[in-house]
């Protein structure tokens, strides 16, 4: 059965990334839905604010293969842990 | 008196009731308390500040609470110190010293934020009161928490070193160790806030949260007789700080309550070893990259801060600067406060005075100008960050002539 969750992250992309299609890839390939709300894309940097929606797994799934590719995937508050 | 005009988006500009809300619905950008200034102008004055309590509470007005201050009574108003011994050192001709390493109850700045966020959650109707934290953060919300007769949880990475957490425990809040990695223990906590109602202090009450350091820069400014300083040196961890004491400046020239102009040049400080705020101003770019923290400093070890963007712009907007410090020159900078002033700060003030010091002799901060250094958080909870770097200067069997040379010896060596 699928558990549909949700998810606000902000992805933030090293200049090796800038050019790939990473957003459509986790799209495509694990069936979420996103929605951007801000986003800040320069020739050597970037990142996006957005909202993640889909089946809890997909979205584990998701977000471990951002990981892997190297975008670093935070809250959208960033620090929550606070020294 | 409606002091309030509840939330406000700081990007796209979306108001909100005040509530506990802490992003955009629209366009996920922090929300920020919006206040009525001309409501307060008139009726905040030097005065009726002055006939307050000696605490940060005498500014309550500028500080978003509607009702009574519900915890944390004694927070705040600490001392601002004329530093001239350090002044001597360095070559300047007025230095002062914001001694946050003495706020009560728990050592550091983090008692005016959470102060605030836990009446807040009071007058919100919250029962539980939580963060994610690994050092001064843990330890004032379980006080406060506590105080105010609230629950409150606590969570920490589970490798955490037990001496880390004591000082929190003795508290007797709910501590949960997650075992994962920094990432992981970071996601999962923000899923916490979002689903349990509870007053996360700095996720979904950061807007209120915040406002407390503003109470940092107005003590700066009434303790100097209601001037403004030529320069503040701000340790820089999320960039909340520095951001909120500009803040706190611009509010009391709005109200009228300083003569001229803004006059403060503000300058970020940050270890080299966790410094993307510091970059950002150095290349001046409003890019903030994100590093793994590897310092000493690890109370400022944020990084991918939140407010690094508005950092930025408040050291730009002002005509600061930005300087980093390395683990040697934080180590440093606190044998140097010590040693001139008396005062034993954690690594984060090391930072701080190893910034200003360096800020200086780069000429940056010219030696005849006014100079304020944040000290936010007190030495005695991280002594080990001075372990094997400090050794007793003389061992000697106990008896009266072992003492004697000894004491010549001592002469010889600095005459």
């Amino acid at each position: 059965m699928l558990t549909m969750a949700r998810l606000r992250v902000r992805l933030t992309f090293p200049p090796a990334l800038i050019q790939e299609p990473i957003v459509y890839r986790l799209v495509k390939d694990f069936d979420i839905v996103i929605n951007i709300r801000r986003a800040d894309v320069k020739a050597d940097h970037g990142w996006i604010a957005l909202e993640l929606e889909g089946d809890e797994r997909a979205l584990e799934r998701g977000v471990k293969w951002l990981k892997d590719k190297g975008v670093q995937v935070d809250p959208i508050e960033r620090d929550v842990i606070v020294p | 008196m409606e002091k309030l005009n509840g939330l406000r988006c700081r990007e796209c500009g979306r108001h909100y009731q005040a509530a506990p809300l802490h992003v955009c619905e629209f366009c996920f950008g922090p929300l920020e308390v919006d206040y009525r200034y001309d409501a307060l102008k008139g009726v905040v004055t030097r005065e009726s500040i002055a006939a307050g309590p000696p605490s940060m509470w005498r500014y309550k007005e500028l500080l978003p609470i509607d009702g009574d201050v519900a915890v944390g009574h004694h927070v705040g108003f600490t001392p601002l110190i004329r530093a001239q011994n350090l002044a001597d050192e360095l070559g300047c001709r007025e230095i002062w010293v914001k001694n946050d390493s003495v706020c009560h109850p728990t050592w550091s700045f983090k008692d005016r934020v959470v102060a605030v966020a836990v009446t807040k959650a009071r007058e919100f109707g919250f029962d539980t009161v939580a963060c994610a934290s690994t050092g001064n953060l843990a330890n004032s919300v379980a006080a406060h928490a506590a105080e105010g007769r609230l629950k409150s949880y606590i969570f920490i990475p589970a490798d955490l070193e037990q001496g880390k957490v004591l000082a929190t425990l003795v508290y007797n809040p709910t501590l949960v160790a997650v075992h994962g990695t920094y990432d992981e223990v970071n996601r999962l906590c923000s899923e916490i806030a979002d689903k349990y109602r509870w007053a996360f202090v700095n996720v979904n009450f950061r807007p209120y949260y915040s406002e407390g350091s503003k109470s940092y820069g107005f003590e700066i400014v009434e303790q100097l007789g209601w001037r403004t300083p030529g320069h503040i040196i701000v340790p820089c961890a999320g960039g909340s700080l520095i951001t909120k004491i500009w803040k706190a400046i611009k509010e009391l020239k709005t109200l009228g309550l300083i003569d001229g102009g803004l006059g403060t040049k503000m300058h970020a400080a940050q270890a080299l070893g966790c410094g993307p705020i510091v970059t950002m101003i150095k290349n001046d770019t409003d890019v903030l990259v994100p590093v793994r923290p590897n310092t000493i400093a690890k109370s400022l070890a944020i990084g991918n801060p939140a407010d690094g963007y508005y950092a930025y712009k408040v050291a730009k907007e002002s005509g600061g600067s930005g300087e980093h410090a390395t683990d040697e020159e934080i180590v440093e900078g606190m044998l140097l406060l010590a040693r001139t002033e008396g005062i034993f700060t954690e690594t984060a003030g090391g930072v701080t005075v190893a910034a200003a010091k360096k800020l200086i002799e780069r000429g940056v901060i010219p030696r005849d100008e006014s100079i304020v250094i944040c000290i936010t958080g007190n030495g005695l909870k991280t002594p080990d960050s001075l372990q094997d770097r400090l050794d007793a200067h003389v061992k000697i069997k106990p008896s009266l002539s072992a003492f004697d040379r000894a004491l010549a010896d001592l002469k010889s060596q600095t005459s």
